[in-house]
């Protein structure tokens, strides 16, 4: 299991839960584990080119994730934030 | 719904909900019977922003809107309640996948929200930024990339997402003729205004006579800064156009636009977001004008708000001021935040981008603030209640 952390942003998501298990054998596998029990949240991190959004933050055992194939493995870490932005 | 008469024979005016979109969510305001009271329900969304906040007329339940947050990527939620509860689409606006950087747009926001045709009811058109033209079939559950606009071969020409507004290009509009739901005009911020006849497949500019002087070709066959159109609710025939150069009308099946602005005081210029028509008199319609000289600071030209209305086709113009603060007042309204209700006489509603909402309930004669502190207003779309 890939531990995940779910910024404030989008807890509306997981019902205000912030972390959370997931299964995936990449970043993209786990955004998918994410989308299938949380329908749409997603879409809201990744756009529709497989890109980070630009005012999104996705870290894998603390490095940025640059690739959403970046492998993963059992107790493996993901933290998504929301970016410093707006006002 | 057209207001009914008291047995005094009094106009009065049935109950109107305003829709508001704001960049920090949306709000709905609820009038009584005469429009003299409003209640509020909101905020919804809080620190959303919301773009726009639509009701479904031909379903009168169906609200969508067009929501994204600072940091979160654009969606569609859904209301059937009266915006109680919502649900989000399963699928939102998103263009196709590309393989080619150069050509891999993504979706930053919807801008515009528009119900189809009265005869496909659970249809629904969207326009976005970049621009780009989606449409639903399922009542705005998932979207679909309409490609006859989005992958034509003039796309890139036509409506650069490099160009256009602060918060990025737009197909900032879609308007869809009412006697026949194959033929469709779009507005975009970098390309002008483009018509379909044939259900959106193909596209044509239709800008002929539309200034852009900022162009080297300042009458380009396209390019121009299309703010907003409407048609003549009963005269279909007849397109206004509040553009970043100026105020046209066009009559089809006329092709060259008139500019009807020059007709406006020289002081007060045709600049503006806006211009929405009499639901009922084709020769009527209003303006919000705004300042568009030198650095264009987009306020009330010389901090005086006003509104003006012409009742013959744009031939002239009336100043509408009173209740408008008479000095020191400089907000703007921005492309979708000046609408107007259908009862008799017609209430307008502007939003104004300091977080006010001005209301006339006697067709321009009279304004008054109904609300206040709001955030920054995007838009606001009224209905019957």
């Amino acid at each position: 299991m890939i531990s995940v952390l779910i910024p404030s942003q989008l807890q509306s998501y997981t019902e205000g839960v912030a972390r959370l298990q997931a299964v995936g054998g990449t970043v993209d596998g786990v955004l998918e584990d994410l989308d299938r029990r949380f329908p749409g949240l997603r879409f809201r991190v990744i756009d529709e080119q497989d890109r980070v959004r630009r005012h999104m933050r996705v870290f894998a055992n603390g490095a940025p994730v640059a690739d959403l194939a970046t492998p993963l493995r059992d107790g493996d870490e993901v933290l998504i934030f929301g970016a410093l932005s707006g006002g | 719904m057209i207001g009914f008469l008291t047995r005094t024979g009094v106009p009065v005016s049935d109950a109107i909900q305003l829709l508001i979109g704001t960049r920090k969510g949306a709000w709905i305001y609820r009038s009584d019977a005469g429009r003299r009271t409003w209640s509020v329900q909101g905020p919804i969304f809080l620190g959303q922003i919301v773009n726009h906040l639509v009701l479904d007329p031909r379903d009168g339940r169906t609200l969508l809107m067009a929501a994204k947050t600072g940091h979160l990527g654009p969606t569609i939620f859904k209301s059937v309640d009266g915006g109680t509860t919502w649900t989000e689409a399963r699928r939102p606006p998103a263009f196709p996948k590309s393989a080619d950087p150069a050509t891999a747009r993504a979706v930053d926001h919807t801008f515009w929200l528009q119900p189809g045709h009265a005869s496909e009811p659970d249809v629904w058109w969207a326009g976005v930024s970049p621009p780009g033209l989606f449409v639903s079939r399922d009542a705005g559950e998932t979207w679909d990339s309409v490609e006859g606009f989005n992958e034509h071969p003039m796309y890139w020409k036509w409506a650069p997402p490099e160009a256009g507004t602060p918060d990025g290009a737009l197909l900032n509009q879609i308007v869809i003729d009412p006697r026949d739901p194959a033929h469709i005009y779009v507005a975009t911020s970098s390309g002008g205004v483009f018509e379909s006849t044939d259900r959106a497949k193909t596209w044509a500019p239709l800008n002929q006579g539309v200034e852009a002087n900022f162009m080297p070709d300042p009458y380009p066959e396209y390019g121009q800064d299309a703010h907003y159109i409407a048609l003549a609710p009963t005269k279909p025939d007849r397109i206004w156009q509040q553009n970043h150069c100026g105020i046209y009308r066009l009559d089809r099946p006329g092709v060259a636009w008139e500019r009807i602005g020059k007709a406006m005081p020289a002081e007060i210029g045709d600049i503006g977001f806006t211009i929405i028509p009499h639901p009922r008199d084709a020769d009527t319609a209003w303006v919000f004008p705004m300042d568009g000289t030198d650095v264009w600071p987009r306020t009330s030209p010389g901090g005086r708000p006003a509104v003006y209305r012409t009742t013959d086709a744009g031939a002239n113009w009336t100043r509408q001021d009173r209740g408008f603060p008479a000095d020191q007042a400089w907000f703007t309204i921005k492309r979708q935040a000046f609408c107007a209700d259908a009862n008799t006489p017609v209430g307008l509603y502007l939003g104004a981008t300091n977080g006010e909402v001005w209301m006339s309930g006697d067709e321009g004669e009279t304004w008054r603030s109904i609300a206040a502190h709001l955030p920054e207003i995007y838009s606001v779309t009224a209905a019957p209640l």
